[in-house]
């Protein structure tokens, strides 16, 4: 079986993406072992060079370590640090277009606070 | 860096017409190579004088760091799998592995087996009555089992439906991970194969229009769309591909390096970015009639 890709985006960031997903969501914990270049490749059907290079871009930035031998594993710390990189991209990336686009339908601040309130309460409109 | 094959000003003309203009590339070691290019663009040319079949006009080929003419050291090591024009006719399916397994030193007899299994290849028919596909998975075989340090695939997979290439990529690709060796893939399906590649040549009209690392090559190439004057703002001082505009709207693609300073600039914008599908960069960099303005000297 081979996972999807987004045609949209670079590749080795959506294999960087979905181990930072497996680590948020907890399936994949802290001094646990990451699949492998070679299993990445198989699984999404893509070059091992590519694989490596999502992987080592998690290295650079902590949240993986390297165990000479046998493989790549989960830091200590990886998930804060995950979600703390991912608050300040949910700013730019969820916020802004919120705003932009209630700017353009004519809500204000307070009918947004309203619409989430609401949403959450399980209301449609 | 050991470089499997050194290309130096190459040139190769029939007649009046220069099917390779002064081709000037190096091939490393164990990585997969795709040859892009279009119908005429030369690619076969090329992969005839690295596995010297044909001579250049000008300029001097190295495979293995020698000269590939008459040296048995170095064709035993290669491998040029073609569409066609591979085997004798009157030879059974059997025969004709057999007659390779005596060429390539590295061959692998069990995996031979197992891919004539798998493809469901009768053993006992004869060359001449095998139907198109049948063919192809026969040169998949030999060129997969051969294990040749240099393996080159010219195209033969275009016989084959899509299940059949799929079953070729995917052997590929586990049998190059576990016996890693230099291969190229010469095609024109590009969307099939863009993922498998490390390296990238694309050929257009003879010469070399891009080479360079595959992702490396990804991360130039994005749409940008958007407002107008905001998308043209942007695009100044980018290689621009291609622009299209309607009313205030205006899409342009652009190949070019981009700071993460410009990309955090689209993100907290109305612009939209997005990457190109090879398949599509490729159309834009050869199709010739679409691209604008832009010239790209890589």
């Amino acid at each position: 079986m081979k996972m999807l890709l987004d045609d949209s985006k670079l590749i080795y960031i959506q294999i960087a993406d979905a181990i930072l997903d497996d680590i948020l969501k907890g399936s994949l914990k802290e001094d646990e072992q990451v699949y492998s270049t070679n299993q990445f490749a198989k699984l999404y059907g893509i070059n091992p060079a590519t694989a490596a290079k999502g992987i080592n871009l998690l290295v650079e930035e902590g949240i993986l370590y390297k165990k000479r031998g046998i493989g790549m594993f989960v830091a200590a710390g990886a998930k804060s640090m995950i979600i703390n990189k991912r608050r300040k991209q949910f700013v730019e990336e969820y916020i802004f277009k919120l705003m932009n686009e209630a700017k353009k339908l004519n809500i204000t601040k307070e009918e947004l606070i309203n619409l989430i309130n609401k949403y959450e309460r399980g209301e449609k409109r | 860096m050991t470089y499997i094959i050194e290309c130096e000003d190459i040139s190769k003309s029939f007649g009046k017409t220069n099917a390779l203009v002064d081709i000037n590339i190096k091939i490393q070691e164990n990585k997969i190579y795709g040859l892009l290019g279009r119908n005429g663009a030369g690619k076969s040319t090329l992969l005839n004088i690295i596995d010297a079949q044909m001579f250049p006009t000008t300029g001097e080929v190295r495979v293995f760091g020698e000269t590939p003419f008459e040296n048995k050291k170095v064709l035993e090591n290669i491998c040029l799998v073609k569409e066609s024009g591979m085997f004798l006719k009157d030879l059974k399916v059997k025969d004709a592995i057999y007659l390779a397994s005596l060429f390539y030193p590295n061959w692998d007899t069990g995996f031979a087996e197992r891919l004539l299994d798998e493809f469901e290849l009768d053993k006992n028919k004869l060359y001449k009555n095998l139907s198109l596909g049948m063919k192809s998975q026969l040169s998949i075989i030999v060129g997969l089992s051969g294990r040749s340090p240099l393996t080159i695939f010219d195209e033969p997979y275009i016989g084959l439906d899509a299940p059949g290439r799929q079953f070729f990529y995917d052997i590929l690709m586990e049998d190059y991970m576990n016996n890693p060796r230099t291969i190229i893939l010469s095609t024109h399906l590009i969307d099939e194969i863009s993922n498998m590649l490390e390296e990238i040549i694309i050929l257009h009209k003879g010469k070399v229009k891009i080479e360079g690392n595959a992702d490396e090559i990804r991360n130039k190439a994005f749409y940008i769309s958007g407002d107008k004057m905001q998308v043209e703002n942007f695009i100044k001082f980018k290689k621009v591909l291609h622009e299209e505009c309607m009313g205030e709207n205006m899409l342009a693609v652009i190949y070019d390096s981009l700071y993460e300073k410009e990309k955090a600039e689209i993100y907290s914008s109305d612009l939209n970015i997005s990457s190109i599908p090879m398949q599509q960069l490729f159309i834009y960099l050869t199709g010739g009639k679409m691209v604008k303005r832009g010239v790209i000297n890589e």
